[in-house]
């Protein structure tokens, strides 16, 4: 004991010695513990993922009729042939001929929407968001219906598809591309291992080996706001918190970025609905 | 134009870049397309003006003769207080150092003050345990300078433009961009550089 102390002593003497530095890491680290601490306690029971309800919610509404013309989203086509969901997220975004772009899960569905159920997208896309506390919208619980059905899946979104390649690489060149009063890119945040936002860690997006970590954690239910929040729904707030105006559901820009992150996170997990704070 | 056109070029020429950027027509288009809700005055903010076109092209690592541009640009848009008094409130700085407010589609009109938000990036106060690490630590920040007038003025100085001395900083440009006012930037300077002010007396 008396040698520990011994030891100890000049350790100290070092730390305030570079107080500056080292107070600074040690108090990283407390922190950065501490919500380790709490996001483990979150996965502890992942059945305990209110996720799930907006999931079976998204089940429920992909079979019942819906819009002026009565139909269900049965022989929506997600890419692997009509009615096939299984599987189908994690080839997603991809190019879809029968629209002639491509298109991630969610501008998928509500292209679905659109030509099987007439319902107007460009209605739909005005209010397409929660609000805070407020379940998410029927398009994202079908999301997460979908993300669901791919659960455990590696992500394979295809490339082979000239549009395919074009959309990811212009994903690629709006991730980095900074405007807006702030002068924010999402490269801003998301380029670097480790960093924070106040409390708040942030994925090294830019890199592979994290974004396959985290992309398919999403759509996610997010404690904080207390509802599922989508991958669409996810990139509007980040523009919103850029001071840029919002974002398109659906936009190609929208659908690039996410062909973007889904390629930087091509062979993650889906794990997908996922807990966030 | 010859902006423009070396940006063009040097999206062209990059090595490692030239494989995965788009075609910069294509994605200001893009742009344009996905915030149809944006009033017309917000339309600056969807281009990058010519600084920020460069640092996206070069990710914020630009070769040194284009470094050199942009912070000659940049250096000659900082506006000075009248009377080269740099120093304001410390207090109102460390007000404004907590406060996020402003600029968002959702702060109109306006409820308050624009906040400069210098605690989601960067440590400042010990007291202050929630803060960002995207920036450098600013604990003790006038007193490691020895708090210097040329450092006051510095201190000014990056805070109103950051790419005056960084270029290609990931920091906002505060004063240059018109997010904060002169007398806020003045207050932000005195939290870092007042002898008073807890960044500097530890607390």
């Amino acid at each position: 004991m008396a040698g520990e102390t011994q030891v100890r002593f000049p350790i100290l003497l070092a730390a305030f010695a570079i107080a500056l530095s080292g107070a600074a890491l040690a108090q990283d680290a407390e922190t950065e513990k501490a919500i380790e601490k709490y996001r483990a306690m979150l996965r502890e029971d992942p059945w305990s993922n209110p996720g799930f309800l907006d999931s079976d919610r998204g089940e429920a509404l992909w079979t019942t009729p819906a819009g002026p013309k009565k139909a269900t989203l049965a022989q929506c086509d997600l890419g692997k042939g009509p009615g096939k969901v299984e599987g189908a997220f994690a080839e997603l975004p991809r190019y879809f001929a029968d629209a002639d772009r491509v298109m991630d899960a969610e501008t998928r569905i509500l292209w679905c929407m659109e030509k099987l159920q007439g319902i107007s997208a460009v209605d739909y896309v005005k209010r397409p968001h929660p609000g805070g506390g407020q379940p998410v919208k029927d398009l994202g619980a079908m999301a997460t219906y979908v993300a669901s059905k791919s659960a455990g899946q590696k992500f394979a979104a295809p490339l082979a598809h000239p549009k395919e390649r074009e959309t990811a690489a212009l994903g690629e060149t709006l991730f980095h591309r900074r405007s807006g009063p702030m002068d924010f890119a999402c490269a801003t945040c998301h380029a670097g291992s480790g960093l924070r936002i106040r409390l708040q860690g942030l994925p090294y997006l830019a890199e592979k080996k994290e974004a396959s970590k985290v992309i398919g954690e999403w759509p996610a239910y997010r404690v904080s706001t207390t509802h599922v929040m989508t991958m669409q729904h996810r990139l509007y707030d980040c523009y919103w918190q850029m001071r840029m105006p919002e974002l398109q559901l659906g936009s190609d820009a929208s659908v690039a970025l996410i062909a973007f992150l889904t390629r930087q996170a091509d062979g993650g997990e889906i794990a997908a609905p996922g807990l966030k704070r | 134009m010859r902006i423009v056109l070396s940006i063009f070029a040097v999206a062209l020429c990059l090595a490692p870049a030239s494989a995965q950027q788009a075609d910069p027509a294509r994605a200001d288009a893009a742009v344009k397309a996905a915030f149809p809700t944006a009033p017309a005055d917000w339309a600056p903010r969807l281009t990058p003006d010519d600084t920020m076109a460069l640092c996206s092209v070069h990710r914020n690592s630009p070769p040194k003769n284009v470094a050199d541009d942009i912070q000659k640009r940049e250096q000659a848009n900082i506006v000075y207080p009248p009377d080269n008094n740099f120093m304001g409130d410390w207090q109102k700085g460390e007000r404004l150092a907590q406060s996020g407010y402003g600029l968002r589609f959702t702060d109109y009109p306006a409820r308050q003050a624009n906040g400069g938000n210098c605690y989601a990036c960067h440590q400042l106060t010990k007291k202050e345990l929630s803060y960002g690490t995207l920036g450098p630590s600013l604990s003790e920040y006038g007193k490691l300078r020895d708090f210097k007038p040329e450092a006051v003025k510095a201190t000014y100085e990056k805070l109103y433009n950051s790419h005056a001395a960084f270029p290609c900083s990931t920091m906002p440009r505060f004063g240059a961009n018109k997010v904060l006012t002169i007398e806020q930037i003045k207050d932000a300077v005195a939290l870092l550089m007042s002898p008073q002010s807890p960044v500097n007396t530890g607390q």
